[in-house]
């Protein structure tokens, strides 16, 4: 199967039927995507297929034969630069114990890339399926409105 | 775990011939119930039939003055449809109860009635709804369709195509209790219709389900008696999310609640 991952294309052999999660960590060794419940309840695993954000423990990997995908690794610019969403987290404290960052990051990348300039109460429903056990969510939503255009 | 098979038809007749031919296999759409069991182990398929780029499962469109909307539509479609908005309000506001953003992007109706779940969400919508269940078979009206715990009327490889909707959908009104709004599995779920008279329920017996005895009675326009009777028509229980007692109360207030909001035409 082939997929573009990040921008590049990847071609791999493995079965279609394993966890997109699975095979991000542990054959593609990008272990920026995160598992947390594998259940689809806390986002933490959350990545896009085709600009959409999906939790990768419950897409089977044969899924995404032709698509597009997108992880954390593949947020920051192609010269390496940090996107103005990581940074607006770095600046504005919306890490903690990290664990729900990549997820909260993707989430709120497509909803920038969705809508532009979302009220609070947009940003706090495109977040909804990302959980932070840390409780940090008043910094996350201060980082994701600072990045409105 | 032994590794399971994963299956890719080119299109519905094949999907529907891999499905009948290959033993243990299940139909995969966006896997938002079969992949998290599947990871458990609780169940243990020996094929995966991969549903979701099917073309003939997707898409939201008019057929013969009904709503069809494709089995492995997502979630995402539905909210974003302006045709579900005119014709069946009550889905888009169920739709938008369920999980979050990635949920919804993944998550299909097909995959809602297949499951079979009695809290899934928009159960309730489609038995108050008199929606239809098309498969690559036949066509089966929802209220026939679910038959015990996760049990379902389709037979062994059936696949369902899409759901229908008839004109009276449009007078649904839906409400979902659950502990909060994003990513919540409902203590109780209710739909209601005026004409004809419908009154559903979800998460308050071991099916999705409809409440017979207040039906009878809101179709004499007896919204009390409604009321009164939902009690007995359901069959909660107590469990994590919830008590029986919590159930029947909130059942028969919100059932109260939104028939007054919804007044005879």
């Amino acid at each position: 199967m082939r997929f573009v991952l990040n921008g590049n294309r990847v071609s791999l052999d493995v079965s279609g039927s394993r966890r997109l999660l699975d095979v991000l960590r542990e054959e593609l060794r990008l272990t920026g995507t995160k598992e947390g419940c594998g259940e689809g309840e806390c986002g933490a695993c959350s990545v896009l297929i085709d600009g959409e954000v999906v939790n990768s423990c419950l897409v089977a990997v044969g899924q995404v034969d032709g698509c597009r995908v997108v992880t954390v690794e593949g947020l920051a610019l192609p010269d390496g630069k940090l996107s103005a969403l990581q940074q607006a987290f770095i600046e504005r404290g919306a890490a903690q114990c990290g664990i729900c960052t990549p997820g909260m990051l993707l989430a709120a990348h497509a909803l920038l890339e969705e809508n532009p300039r979302p009220s609070e109460d947009e940003v706090r429903t495109g977040l909804a399926g990302n959980l932070c056990r840390c409780t940090g969510y008043t910094k996350i939503f201060d980082a994701v409105l600072a990045c409105r255009r | 775990m032994p590794e399971v098979a994963y299956l890719q038809p080119r299109d519905l007749a094949d999907a529907a011939r891999l499905c009948r031919d290959t033993p243990d296999a299940k139909p995969l759409a966006g896997g938002t119930d079969l992949m998290v069991m599947l990871h458990a182990g609780t169940v243990r398929p020996r094929a995966l039939v991969n549903l979701w780029s099917l073309r003939e499962l997707q898409g939201i469109r008019h057929v013969d003055g009904a709503l069809e909307i494709g089995a492995a539509e997502p979630y995402t479609g539905i909210i974003g449809s302006a045709l579900v908005g005119e014709h069946c309000p009550a889905l888009v506001a169920a739709s938008r109860t369920i999980g979050a953003a990635q949920i919804q992007n993944r998550g299909t109706l097909g995959g809602n009635l297949a499951n079979a779940s009695p809290a899934g969400d928009t159960l309730p919508v489609l038995l108050a709804a008199d929606a239809v269940v098309v498969t690559d078979r036949r066509a089966i009206a929802v209220a026939d369709f679910f038959r015990g715990y996760r049990k379902t009327a389709l037979g062994p490889g059936e696949l369902i195509v899409a759901v229908r909707f008839p004109a009276a959908a449009r007078g649904v009104r839906f409400r979902k209790v659950g502990t909060r709004a994003a990513q919540a599995i409902s203590k109780v779920v209710i739909a209601v219709n005026r004409e004809p008279a419908r009154v559903a329920l979800g998460s308050v017996a071991e099916v999705p389900l409809r409440a017979r005895d207040a039906e009878a009675a809101l179709a004499r326009g007896d919204v009390e008696g409604a009321v009164t009777a939902v009690a007995a028509d359901i069959r909660p229980i107590d469990d994590v999310r919830s008590t029986a007692a919590y159930r029947r109360a909130v059942a028969q207030n919100v059932l109260r609640d939104l028939l007054h909001a919804s007044p005879r035409r």
